[in-house]
Protein backbone atom coordinates (compact mmCIF):
# COMPACT_ATOMS: atom_id res chain seq x y z
CA UNK A 1 0.00 0.00 0.00
CA UNK A 2 2.88 2.39 1.27
CA UNK A 3 4.47 1.46 -1.64
CA UNK A 4 2.31 2.51 -4.75
CA UNK A 5 0.75 5.34 -2.86
CA UNK A 6 1.10 8.28 -5.08
CA UNK A 7 -0.53 11.23 -2.41
CA UNK A 8 -1.31 10.47 0.80
CA UNK A 9 -3.16 13.27 3.49
CA UNK A 10 -3.59 12.71 6.98
CA UNK A 11 -5.93 14.30 9.73
CA UNK A 12 -6.48 17.27 6.59
CA UNK A 13 -8.36 19.61 8.04
CA UNK A 14 -9.95 23.33 6.86
CA UNK A 15 -12.52 25.38 8.93
CA UNK A 16 -14.18 28.34 7.50
CA UNK A 17 -14.78 30.67 10.96
CA UNK A 18 -17.21 28.00 12.59
CA UNK A 19 -17.68 25.75 9.70
CA UNK A 20 -15.19 22.95 9.16
CA UNK A 21 -15.48 22.18 5.99
CA UNK A 22 -13.01 19.06 5.54
CA UNK A 23 -12.69 17.38 8.95
CA UNK A 24 -9.50 15.67 9.41
CA UNK A 25 -9.27 13.50 6.25
CA UNK A 26 -6.67 10.33 5.72
CA UNK A 27 -7.13 9.95 2.01
CA UNK A 28 -4.36 7.71 -0.26
CA UNK A 29 -4.38 7.76 -3.76
CA UNK A 30 -2.70 4.97 -5.24
CA UNK A 31 -0.87 5.03 -8.43
CA UNK A 32 -2.70 4.62 -11.89
CA UNK A 33 -6.29 4.57 -10.17
CA UNK A 34 -9.24 6.22 -10.70
CA UNK A 35 -10.28 7.57 -7.64
CA UNK A 36 -14.10 9.58 -7.73
CA UNK A 37 -15.09 11.93 -4.48
CA UNK A 38 -18.40 11.64 -3.84
CA UNK A 39 -21.03 13.09 -1.29
CA UNK A 40 -23.81 15.35 -1.01
CA UNK A 41 -23.79 19.11 -1.98
CA UNK A 42 -21.48 20.91 0.53
CA UNK A 43 -19.76 17.83 1.88
CA UNK A 44 -16.52 19.33 1.59
CA UNK A 45 -15.09 17.75 -2.01
CA UNK A 46 -14.04 20.92 -3.64
CA UNK A 47 -12.50 22.61 -0.93
CA UNK A 48 -10.56 18.98 -0.16
CA UNK A 49 -8.69 19.10 -4.13
CA UNK A 50 -8.80 22.77 -3.41
CA UNK A 51 -6.36 21.62 -0.10
CA UNK A 52 -4.67 19.02 -2.44
CA UNK A 53 -3.97 21.16 -5.70
CA UNK A 54 -2.70 24.27 -2.98
CA UNK A 55 -6.00 26.40 -3.73
CA UNK A 56 -6.71 26.73 -0.45
CA UNK A 57 -4.27 26.60 2.75
CA UNK A 58 -5.40 23.47 5.51
CA UNK A 59 -5.86 24.50 9.25
CA UNK A 60 -4.25 21.27 10.23
CA UNK A 61 -3.39 18.14 8.35
CA UNK A 62 -0.51 17.00 6.16
CA UNK A 63 -0.64 16.18 2.34
CA UNK A 64 2.74 14.02 0.92
CA UNK A 65 3.17 13.59 -2.45
CA UNK A 66 5.33 10.72 -3.44
CA UNK A 67 6.64 10.32 -0.38
CA UNK A 68 7.32 13.83 -0.22
CA UNK A 69 5.40 16.48 2.18
CA UNK A 70 3.98 19.30 0.12
CA UNK A 71 1.35 21.15 2.91
CA UNK A 72 3.48 23.98 2.84
CA UNK A 73 4.02 24.36 -1.48
CA UNK A 74 2.34 26.95 -2.57
CA UNK A 75 -0.02 25.97 -6.13
CA UNK A 76 2.04 26.77 -8.69
CA UNK A 77 4.93 24.73 -7.24
CA UNK A 78 2.64 21.50 -7.00
CA UNK A 79 1.61 21.53 -10.23
CA UNK A 80 5.43 21.57 -11.46
CA UNK A 81 5.66 18.32 -9.36
CA UNK A 82 3.10 16.55 -11.15
CA UNK A 83 -0.46 17.93 -9.44
CA UNK A 84 -3.41 19.23 -12.28
CA UNK A 85 -6.11 20.82 -11.49
CA UNK A 86 -9.58 21.28 -13.69
CA UNK A 87 -11.95 23.87 -12.65
CA UNK A 88 -15.28 23.26 -11.33
CA UNK A 89 -16.42 26.37 -13.52
CA UNK A 90 -15.06 26.12 -16.84
CA UNK A 91 -11.91 27.92 -16.40
CA UNK A 92 -10.26 28.79 -19.89
CA UNK A 93 -8.86 31.96 -21.43
CA UNK A 94 -12.02 32.85 -23.27
CA UNK A 95 -10.35 35.57 -25.16
CA UNK A 96 -7.21 34.02 -26.94
CA UNK A 97 -7.17 31.01 -29.47
CA UNK A 98 -7.37 27.12 -28.37
CA UNK A 99 -4.18 26.88 -29.80
CA UNK A 100 -2.85 29.18 -26.81
CA UNK A 101 -4.51 27.68 -24.30
CA UNK A 102 -3.58 24.18 -24.42
CA UNK A 103 0.57 25.82 -25.25
CA UNK A 104 0.46 27.37 -22.08
CA UNK A 105 0.34 24.06 -20.11
CA UNK A 106 2.22 22.51 -22.88
CA UNK A 107 5.50 25.09 -22.62
CA UNK A 108 4.98 24.58 -18.67
CA UNK A 109 6.64 21.43 -18.83
CA UNK A 110 9.34 22.76 -21.45
CA UNK A 111 8.39 20.61 -24.61
CA UNK A 112 11.07 21.37 -27.31
CA UNK A 113 8.88 20.98 -30.50
CA UNK A 114 5.87 23.28 -29.07
CA UNK A 115 3.45 23.21 -31.54
CA UNK A 116 3.66 19.90 -32.48
CA UNK A 117 3.41 18.74 -29.00
CA UNK A 118 0.07 21.39 -28.56
CA UNK A 119 -1.39 20.32 -31.64
CA UNK A 120 -1.22 16.53 -30.03
CA UNK A 121 -3.04 17.84 -26.79
CA UNK A 122 -5.55 19.11 -28.91
CA UNK A 123 -6.39 16.21 -31.03
CA UNK A 124 -6.69 13.65 -27.88
CA UNK A 125 -10.02 15.50 -27.07
CA UNK A 126 -10.49 15.91 -30.97
CA UNK A 127 -10.29 19.95 -31.26
CA UNK A 128 -7.04 20.21 -33.14
CA UNK A 129 -9.29 21.56 -36.18
CA UNK A 130 -10.01 24.40 -33.77
CA UNK A 131 -6.66 25.07 -32.99
CA UNK A 132 -7.40 28.63 -34.19
CA UNK A 133 -10.66 29.62 -32.82
CA UNK A 134 -11.28 31.78 -30.20
CA UNK A 135 -11.43 29.80 -27.14
CA UNK A 136 -14.73 31.60 -25.73
CA UNK A 137 -16.93 31.03 -29.08
CA UNK A 138 -16.62 27.22 -28.76
CA UNK A 139 -19.48 25.44 -27.43
CA UNK A 140 -20.05 24.96 -24.11
CA UNK A 141 -19.10 20.94 -24.30
CA UNK A 142 -15.94 21.43 -26.59
CA UNK A 143 -14.84 24.44 -23.75
CA UNK A 144 -15.05 21.44 -21.08
CA UNK A 145 -12.91 19.60 -23.33
CA UNK A 146 -10.46 22.01 -24.09
CA UNK A 147 -10.29 22.53 -20.46
CA UNK A 148 -9.06 18.27 -19.79
CA UNK A 149 -6.67 19.21 -22.58
CA UNK A 150 -4.74 21.86 -20.89
CA UNK A 151 -5.13 19.64 -17.98
CA UNK A 152 -3.47 16.52 -20.21
CA UNK A 153 -1.28 18.91 -21.75
CA UNK A 154 0.53 19.05 -18.08
CA UNK A 155 1.48 15.57 -18.55
CA UNK A 156 0.71 15.44 -14.77
CA UNK A 157 1.22 12.47 -12.29
CA UNK A 158 -2.24 13.27 -10.48
CA UNK A 159 -4.95 14.92 -12.22
CA UNK A 160 -8.00 16.41 -10.43
CA UNK A 161 -11.54 16.66 -12.01
CA UNK A 162 -13.80 18.87 -10.51
CA UNK A 163 -16.77 17.54 -11.86
CA UNK A 164 -15.75 17.54 -15.74
CA UNK A 165 -18.96 16.36 -17.20
CA UNK A 166 -21.15 19.10 -15.71
CA UNK A 167 -23.72 20.74 -18.61
CA UNK A 168 -22.59 17.57 -20.75
CA UNK A 169 -24.47 15.98 -23.40
CA UNK A 170 -24.50 11.80 -23.51
CA UNK A 171 -22.87 11.59 -26.07
CA UNK A 172 -19.87 13.92 -25.20
CA UNK A 173 -19.91 11.78 -21.57
CA UNK A 174 -19.05 8.75 -23.58
CA UNK A 175 -15.95 10.55 -25.12
CA UNK A 176 -14.97 11.75 -21.88
CA UNK A 177 -15.14 8.67 -20.22
CA UNK A 178 -12.73 7.16 -23.04
CA UNK A 179 -10.36 10.38 -22.29
CA UNK A 180 -10.15 9.17 -18.44
CA UNK A 181 -9.22 5.51 -19.43
CA UNK A 182 -7.06 6.44 -21.60
CA UNK A 183 -5.27 8.89 -18.95
CA UNK A 184 -5.20 6.68 -16.65
CA UNK A 185 -2.98 4.76 -17.84
CA UNK A 186 0.01 7.04 -17.52
CA UNK A 187 -1.49 8.86 -14.72
CA UNK A 188 -3.52 8.64 -11.76
CA UNK A 189 -7.19 10.66 -11.89
CA UNK A 190 -9.23 11.86 -8.79
CA UNK A 191 -12.78 12.88 -10.36
CA UNK A 192 -15.60 14.28 -8.32
CA UNK A 193 -18.17 13.52 -9.80
CA UNK A 194 -22.62 13.61 -9.60
CA UNK A 195 -22.83 11.26 -12.36
CA UNK A 196 -23.62 8.05 -10.37
CA UNK A 197 -23.83 6.26 -13.31
CA UNK A 198 -20.46 7.80 -14.57
CA UNK A 199 -18.92 7.03 -11.25
CA UNK A 200 -19.68 3.56 -10.99
CA UNK A 201 -19.09 2.81 -14.46
CA UNK A 202 -15.52 4.33 -14.27
CA UNK A 203 -14.01 4.49 -10.78
CA UNK A 204 -12.00 1.66 -9.50
CA UNK A 205 -12.20 2.81 -6.17
CA UNK A 206 -15.04 5.83 -4.63
CA UNK A 207 -14.40 8.36 -1.22
CA UNK A 208 -17.40 9.31 -0.08
CA UNK A 209 -17.60 11.88 1.86
CA UNK A 210 -20.08 13.95 4.16
CA UNK A 211 -19.77 16.84 6.58
CA UNK A 212 -16.10 17.35 5.89
CA UNK A 213 -15.78 13.53 6.77
CA UNK A 214 -14.39 10.35 4.95
CA UNK A 215 -18.40 8.84 5.46
CA UNK A 216 -16.98 5.32 3.43
CA UNK A 217 -14.19 3.77 0.92
CA UNK A 218 -14.21 1.16 -1.35
CA UNK A 219 -14.84 -0.33 -4.86
CA UNK A 220 -17.83 0.69 -6.54
CA UNK A 221 -19.46 -2.63 -5.47
CA UNK A 222 -18.73 -1.88 -2.02
CA UNK A 223 -20.13 1.58 -1.75
CA UNK A 224 -23.41 0.10 -3.50
CA UNK A 225 -23.89 -2.05 -0.92
CA UNK A 226 -22.96 0.22 2.42
CA UNK A 227 -25.70 1.09 3.93
CA UNK A 228 -24.08 4.48 5.54
CA UNK A 229 -23.75 5.43 2.45
CA UNK A 230 -26.95 4.98 1.40
CA UNK A 231 -28.53 6.65 4.11
CA UNK A 232 -26.57 9.72 3.70
CA UNK A 233 -26.49 9.77 0.10
CA UNK A 234 -27.76 7.26 -2.33
CA UNK A 235 -31.29 8.10 -0.54
CA UNK A 236 -32.20 4.99 -0.56
CA UNK B 1 -0.21 31.92 -33.49
CA UNK B 2 2.09 30.35 -36.61
CA UNK B 3 1.53 32.38 -39.81
CA UNK B 4 1.81 35.75 -41.17
CA UNK B 5 5.13 35.82 -40.15
CA UNK B 6 6.07 37.41 -43.41
CA UNK B 7 2.76 40.38 -43.05
CA UNK B 8 3.96 41.00 -39.61
CA UNK B 9 7.64 41.41 -40.39
CA UNK B 10 7.26 43.30 -43.39
CA UNK B 11 4.67 45.22 -41.39
CA UNK B 12 7.14 46.80 -38.70
CA UNK B 13 10.07 47.35 -41.44
CA UNK B 14 7.70 49.16 -43.31
CA UNK B 15 7.46 51.42 -40.49
CA UNK B 16 10.35 52.07 -39.76
CA UNK B 17 11.46 52.47 -43.29
CA UNK B 18 8.51 55.12 -43.67
CA UNK B 19 10.05 56.98 -40.70
CA UNK B 20 13.54 57.09 -42.17
CA UNK B 21 12.11 58.15 -44.98
CA UNK B 22 10.22 61.07 -43.62
CA UNK B 23 13.09 62.53 -42.64
CA UNK B 24 13.85 63.68 -46.35
CA UNK B 25 10.87 65.08 -46.92
CA UNK B 26 9.23 66.96 -43.70
CA UNK B 27 10.35 70.27 -42.38
CA UNK B 28 12.93 70.51 -39.43
CA UNK B 29 9.76 71.33 -37.15
CA UNK B 30 8.41 68.00 -37.61
CA UNK B 31 11.61 65.93 -37.76
CA UNK B 32 12.00 67.53 -34.34
CA UNK B 33 8.51 66.47 -33.55
CA UNK B 34 8.92 62.97 -34.47
CA UNK B 35 12.07 62.45 -32.99
CA UNK B 36 10.63 63.28 -29.70
CA UNK B 37 7.62 60.78 -30.71
CA UNK B 38 9.67 58.33 -31.61
CA UNK B 39 11.43 58.78 -28.12
CA UNK B 40 8.40 58.90 -25.66
CA UNK B 41 6.94 56.21 -27.74
CA UNK B 42 9.78 53.82 -26.59
CA UNK B 43 8.07 54.65 -23.02
CA UNK B 44 4.59 53.88 -23.73
CA UNK B 45 5.45 50.75 -25.50
CA UNK B 46 7.23 50.02 -22.01
CA UNK B 47 4.34 50.99 -20.64
CA UNK B 48 2.13 48.53 -23.00
CA UNK B 49 3.91 45.80 -21.85
CA UNK B 50 3.33 46.40 -17.88
CA UNK B 51 -0.47 47.71 -18.87
CA UNK B 52 -1.44 45.98 -22.51
CA UNK B 53 -0.15 42.51 -21.77
CA UNK B 54 0.65 41.57 -18.33
CA UNK B 55 -2.46 43.27 -17.05
CA UNK B 56 -0.88 45.83 -14.84
CA UNK B 57 -2.75 48.79 -14.68
CA UNK B 58 0.11 50.91 -12.88
CA UNK B 59 -0.29 54.80 -12.24
CA UNK B 60 3.55 55.44 -11.34
CA UNK B 61 5.50 55.20 -14.76
CA UNK B 62 6.45 58.54 -14.41
CA UNK B 63 8.81 57.21 -11.89
CA UNK B 64 10.47 54.77 -14.03
CA UNK B 65 11.13 57.20 -16.64
CA UNK B 66 12.44 59.75 -14.59
CA UNK B 67 14.81 57.07 -12.71
CA UNK B 68 16.14 56.88 -16.62
CA UNK B 69 16.81 60.46 -17.09
CA UNK B 70 18.02 61.21 -13.97
CA UNK B 71 20.60 58.23 -13.81
CA UNK B 72 21.71 59.74 -17.14
CA UNK B 73 21.41 62.97 -16.56
CA UNK B 74 23.26 63.37 -13.51
CA UNK B 75 26.21 60.70 -14.51
CA UNK B 76 26.76 62.71 -17.31
CA UNK B 77 26.12 66.39 -16.44
CA UNK B 78 26.62 66.07 -12.55
CA UNK B 79 29.42 63.50 -12.53
CA UNK B 80 31.01 63.59 -16.20
CA UNK B 81 30.68 60.42 -17.07
CA UNK B 82 30.64 59.93 -20.93
CA UNK B 83 27.33 59.38 -22.47
CA UNK B 84 27.20 56.05 -23.56
CA UNK B 85 27.78 54.60 -20.09
CA UNK B 86 25.61 57.14 -18.69
CA UNK B 87 23.28 55.64 -21.16
CA UNK B 88 23.63 52.09 -20.11
CA UNK B 89 23.30 53.70 -16.80
CA UNK B 90 19.44 54.98 -17.11
CA UNK B 91 18.38 52.24 -18.76
CA UNK B 92 19.60 49.71 -15.89
CA UNK B 93 17.94 52.43 -13.75
CA UNK B 94 14.67 52.42 -15.49
CA UNK B 95 14.48 48.45 -14.97
CA UNK B 96 16.20 48.34 -11.35
CA UNK B 97 14.19 50.93 -9.86
CA UNK B 98 11.49 48.79 -11.20
CA UNK B 99 12.48 45.86 -9.76
CA UNK B 100 12.57 47.92 -6.20
CA UNK B 101 8.80 48.46 -7.00
CA UNK B 102 7.76 45.61 -8.30
CA UNK B 103 8.89 43.35 -5.29
CA UNK B 104 6.95 45.64 -3.02
CA UNK B 105 3.74 46.91 -4.83
CA UNK B 106 3.14 43.62 -6.44
CA UNK B 107 1.79 42.03 -3.19
CA UNK B 108 -1.18 44.18 -4.55
CA UNK B 109 -3.50 44.04 -7.73
CA UNK B 110 -6.03 46.01 -8.92
CA UNK B 111 -6.65 49.58 -7.25
CA UNK B 112 -4.73 49.23 -4.35
CA UNK B 113 -1.65 48.38 -7.06
CA UNK B 114 -2.93 51.64 -8.41
CA UNK B 115 -2.30 53.63 -5.50
CA UNK B 116 0.82 51.82 -4.15
CA UNK B 117 2.39 52.61 -7.85
CA UNK B 118 1.17 56.10 -7.60
CA UNK B 119 2.59 56.86 -4.35
CA UNK B 120 6.19 55.42 -4.96
CA UNK B 121 6.28 57.72 -8.26
CA UNK B 122 5.09 60.85 -5.98
CA UNK B 123 7.75 60.09 -3.60
CA UNK B 124 10.06 59.58 -6.11
CA UNK B 125 8.97 63.19 -7.85
CA UNK B 126 8.80 64.57 -4.07
CA UNK B 127 12.88 63.29 -3.46
CA UNK B 128 14.29 65.24 -6.61
CA UNK B 129 12.25 68.20 -5.35
CA UNK B 130 14.21 67.84 -1.89
CA UNK B 131 17.30 67.20 -2.87
CA UNK B 132 16.88 70.42 -4.87
CA UNK B 133 20.52 72.00 -4.84
CA UNK B 134 21.61 68.87 -6.84
CA UNK B 135 18.41 68.25 -8.84
CA UNK B 136 17.75 71.79 -9.67
CA UNK B 137 14.54 71.01 -8.76
CA UNK B 138 11.67 71.94 -11.35
CA UNK B 139 13.46 74.27 -12.75
CA UNK B 140 15.78 71.25 -13.76
CA UNK B 141 19.35 71.50 -15.51
CA UNK B 142 20.50 71.23 -19.19
CA UNK B 143 22.85 68.49 -20.35
CA UNK B 144 26.16 70.51 -21.75
CA UNK B 145 25.82 70.26 -25.59
CA UNK B 146 29.59 68.65 -25.85
CA UNK B 147 28.23 66.06 -23.05
CA UNK B 148 25.81 64.40 -25.58
CA UNK B 149 28.03 62.64 -27.76
CA UNK B 150 27.40 59.09 -27.63
CA UNK B 151 30.15 56.73 -29.68
CA UNK B 152 31.35 60.28 -31.54
CA UNK B 153 27.82 60.92 -32.46
CA UNK B 154 26.59 64.43 -31.48
CA UNK B 155 22.88 64.13 -30.79
CA UNK B 156 22.42 67.52 -30.34
CA UNK B 157 22.51 67.51 -34.57
CA UNK B 158 19.28 67.44 -35.60
CA UNK B 159 19.89 64.42 -38.39
CA UNK B 160 21.63 62.25 -35.62
CA UNK B 161 19.69 62.92 -33.26
CA UNK B 162 16.70 61.36 -35.63
CA UNK B 163 18.42 59.04 -36.81
CA UNK B 164 19.65 57.73 -33.08
CA UNK B 165 16.03 58.08 -31.70
CA UNK B 166 15.05 56.03 -34.96
CA UNK B 167 17.63 53.10 -33.97
CA UNK B 168 16.09 53.22 -30.79
CA UNK B 169 12.69 52.97 -31.88
CA UNK B 170 13.29 49.85 -34.25
CA UNK B 171 15.37 48.15 -31.37
CA UNK B 172 12.27 48.57 -28.09
CA UNK B 173 10.43 47.45 -31.24
CA UNK B 174 11.83 44.63 -32.41
CA UNK B 175 12.60 43.80 -28.45
CA UNK B 176 8.91 44.70 -27.98
CA UNK B 177 7.84 42.05 -30.69
CA UNK B 178 9.91 39.44 -29.52
CA UNK B 179 8.50 39.13 -26.40
CA UNK B 180 5.26 39.13 -26.89
CA UNK B 181 5.44 36.57 -29.34
CA UNK B 182 7.76 34.26 -27.28
CA UNK B 183 6.46 31.78 -24.61
CA UNK B 184 6.88 34.42 -21.66
CA UNK B 185 4.73 36.77 -23.44
CA UNK B 186 2.34 34.09 -23.52
CA UNK B 187 2.40 33.90 -19.64
CA UNK B 188 2.22 37.78 -19.53
CA UNK B 189 -0.75 37.67 -21.63
CA UNK B 190 -2.37 34.90 -19.72
CA UNK B 191 -1.63 36.62 -16.35
CA UNK B 192 -3.83 39.23 -17.53
CA UNK B 193 -6.38 37.25 -18.38
CA UNK B 194 -6.97 35.11 -15.74
CA UNK B 195 -4.03 34.88 -12.92
CA UNK B 196 -6.24 31.53 -11.09
CA UNK B 197 -5.73 29.84 -14.07
CA UNK B 198 -2.40 30.37 -14.76
CA UNK B 199 -1.60 29.48 -11.15
CA UNK B 200 -2.62 26.49 -11.63
CA UNK B 201 -0.86 25.87 -14.72
CA UNK B 202 2.24 26.38 -12.96
CA UNK B 203 2.94 29.67 -13.18
CA UNK B 204 3.66 31.82 -10.14
CA UNK B 205 1.83 35.20 -10.96
CA UNK B 206 4.22 37.33 -8.78
CA UNK B 207 7.06 36.31 -10.58
CA UNK B 208 5.95 36.79 -13.84
CA UNK B 209 4.33 39.78 -12.84
CA UNK B 210 7.60 41.27 -12.18
CA UNK B 211 9.22 40.45 -15.14
CA UNK B 212 6.56 42.04 -16.79
CA UNK B 213 7.26 44.96 -14.56
CA UNK B 214 10.73 45.37 -14.85
CA UNK B 215 10.43 44.74 -18.60
CA UNK B 216 8.29 47.71 -18.84
CA UNK B 217 10.86 49.95 -16.20
CA UNK B 218 13.76 49.17 -18.78
CA UNK B 219 11.99 51.00 -21.86
CA UNK B 220 10.73 53.62 -19.91
CA UNK B 221 14.39 54.19 -18.30
CA UNK B 222 15.66 53.84 -21.33
CA UNK B 223 13.16 56.08 -23.05
CA UNK B 224 14.01 58.48 -20.00
CA UNK B 225 17.68 58.10 -20.67
CA UNK B 226 17.47 58.96 -24.44
CA UNK B 227 15.45 61.84 -24.16
CA UNK B 228 17.71 63.86 -21.57
CA UNK B 229 20.58 63.31 -24.14
CA UNK B 230 18.71 63.83 -27.19
CA UNK B 231 17.21 67.18 -26.02
CA UNK B 232 19.44 68.27 -23.40
CA UNK B 233 17.37 68.45 -20.31
CA UNK B 234 16.10 67.08 -16.89
CA UNK B 235 13.49 68.21 -15.10
CA UNK B 236 11.15 67.45 -12.11
CA UNK B 237 7.98 67.82 -14.52
CA UNK B 238 9.27 64.14 -15.67
CA UNK B 239 8.55 62.66 -12.58
CA UNK B 240 5.17 64.18 -12.02
CA UNK B 241 1.87 62.24 -12.00
CA UNK B 242 1.33 64.10 -15.84
CA UNK B 243 3.98 61.91 -16.86
CA UNK B 244 2.86 58.50 -15.65
CA UNK B 245 -1.12 59.36 -17.01
CA UNK B 246 0.39 60.53 -20.31
CA UNK B 247 1.99 56.76 -21.08
CA UNK B 248 -1.41 55.56 -20.28
CA UNK B 249 -3.45 57.48 -22.25
CA UNK B 250 -1.11 56.99 -25.66
CA UNK B 251 -1.20 53.35 -25.00
CA UNK B 252 -5.13 53.37 -24.43
CA UNK B 253 -5.66 55.95 -27.88
CA UNK B 254 -3.49 53.45 -29.91
CA UNK B 255 -4.58 50.22 -28.54
CA UNK B 256 -3.28 48.02 -25.15
CA UNK B 257 -1.96 44.85 -26.46
CA UNK B 258 -0.87 45.89 -29.96
CA UNK B 259 2.78 46.15 -30.78
CA UNK B 260 2.21 48.97 -32.89
CA UNK B 261 -0.17 51.10 -30.74
CA UNK B 262 1.73 52.78 -28.32
CA UNK B 263 3.77 54.70 -31.24
CA UNK B 264 0.66 55.62 -32.76
CA UNK B 265 -1.20 56.77 -29.62
CA UNK B 266 1.92 58.75 -28.94
CA UNK B 267 2.30 60.45 -32.69
CA UNK B 268 -1.64 61.15 -32.43
CA UNK B 269 -2.03 62.61 -29.28
CA UNK B 270 1.34 64.80 -30.01
CA UNK B 271 -0.13 66.56 -32.86
CA UNK B 272 -3.27 66.56 -31.55
CA UNK B 273 -2.27 68.87 -28.68
CA UNK B 274 0.33 70.66 -31.52
CA UNK B 275 -2.40 71.13 -33.34
CA UNK B 276 -5.62 72.45 -31.58
CA UNK B 277 -2.95 74.44 -29.47
CA UNK B 278 -1.99 76.82 -32.30
CA UNK B 279 -6.10 76.91 -32.41
CA UNK B 280 -7.01 77.63 -29.15
CA UNK B 281 -5.56 77.86 -25.57
CA UNK B 282 -7.96 75.26 -24.43
CA UNK B 283 -6.65 72.13 -26.38
CA UNK B 284 -7.26 70.06 -23.24
CA UNK B 285 -10.68 70.07 -24.38
CA UNK B 286 -9.53 68.98 -27.16
CA UNK B 287 -7.78 66.06 -25.96
CA UNK B 288 -11.00 65.00 -24.09
CA UNK B 289 -13.00 64.89 -26.49
CA UNK B 290 -10.74 63.10 -28.62
CA UNK B 291 -10.95 60.43 -25.86
CA UNK B 292 -14.39 60.76 -25.52
CA UNK B 293 -14.55 59.94 -28.80
CA UNK B 294 -12.69 56.71 -28.27
CA UNK B 295 -14.24 55.79 -25.45
CA UNK B 296 -17.26 55.63 -27.39
CA UNK B 297 -16.59 54.06 -30.85
CA UNK B 298 -13.47 52.37 -30.37
CA UNK B 299 -12.63 51.18 -26.31
CA UNK B 300 -9.45 49.03 -28.16
CA UNK B 301 -8.21 51.68 -28.88
CA UNK B 302 -7.15 52.44 -32.97
CA UNK B 303 -5.33 49.31 -33.41
CA UNK B 304 -7.08 47.37 -31.22
CA UNK B 305 -10.27 48.18 -32.71
CA UNK B 306 -8.44 47.13 -36.14
CA UNK B 307 -7.48 44.08 -35.09
CA UNK B 308 -10.52 43.49 -33.65
CA UNK B 309 -12.72 43.96 -37.40
CA UNK B 310 -10.49 43.58 -39.85
CA UNK B 311 -6.63 42.21 -39.19
CA UNK B 312 -6.71 39.38 -36.36
CA UNK B 313 -3.02 38.65 -36.97
CA UNK B 314 -1.96 42.19 -35.80
CA UNK B 315 0.48 41.46 -32.92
Amino acid sequence: MAAVSLLSTRGLTRRFGGLTAVDGVDLDLGTGEIRALIGPNGAGKTTLVGLICGRIAPSAGTIRFEGRDITALPAHARVALGIAYTFQITAIYARLPVFDNVALAVQRRGAPDLAAETLAALDRVGLADRAGQVAGTLAYGHQRLLEVAMGLALAPKLLILDEPTQGLADAEIETFKRLVREVARSATVLLIEHNMELVMDLADRITVLNFGEVLAEGTPAEIRADRAVQAAYLGA
Amino acid sequence: MTGHRGAILGLHLGVIGALAALYFVLPAYHVSNLARVMVLSVFAMGYNIAFGYTGLLSLGHALFFASGLYATGSLVQLAGWPAGPGLLAGIAGGALVALAVGLLALRTTGVAFMIVTLMFAQAGYLLILYFGPLTRGDEGYVIDRAARAVAGLDLSDDRTRYFAALVLFALALAACLALVRSPTGRVLVAMRENAERSRMLGYDPFRYRLIGLVASGLFAGASGAAYGLMFGYVGATFASIQYSILPLLWVLLGGAGTVLGPFLGTLVMFYLVDLSSSVTTAYLMVVGLALLALVLFARKGLLGSLRERALPWLP
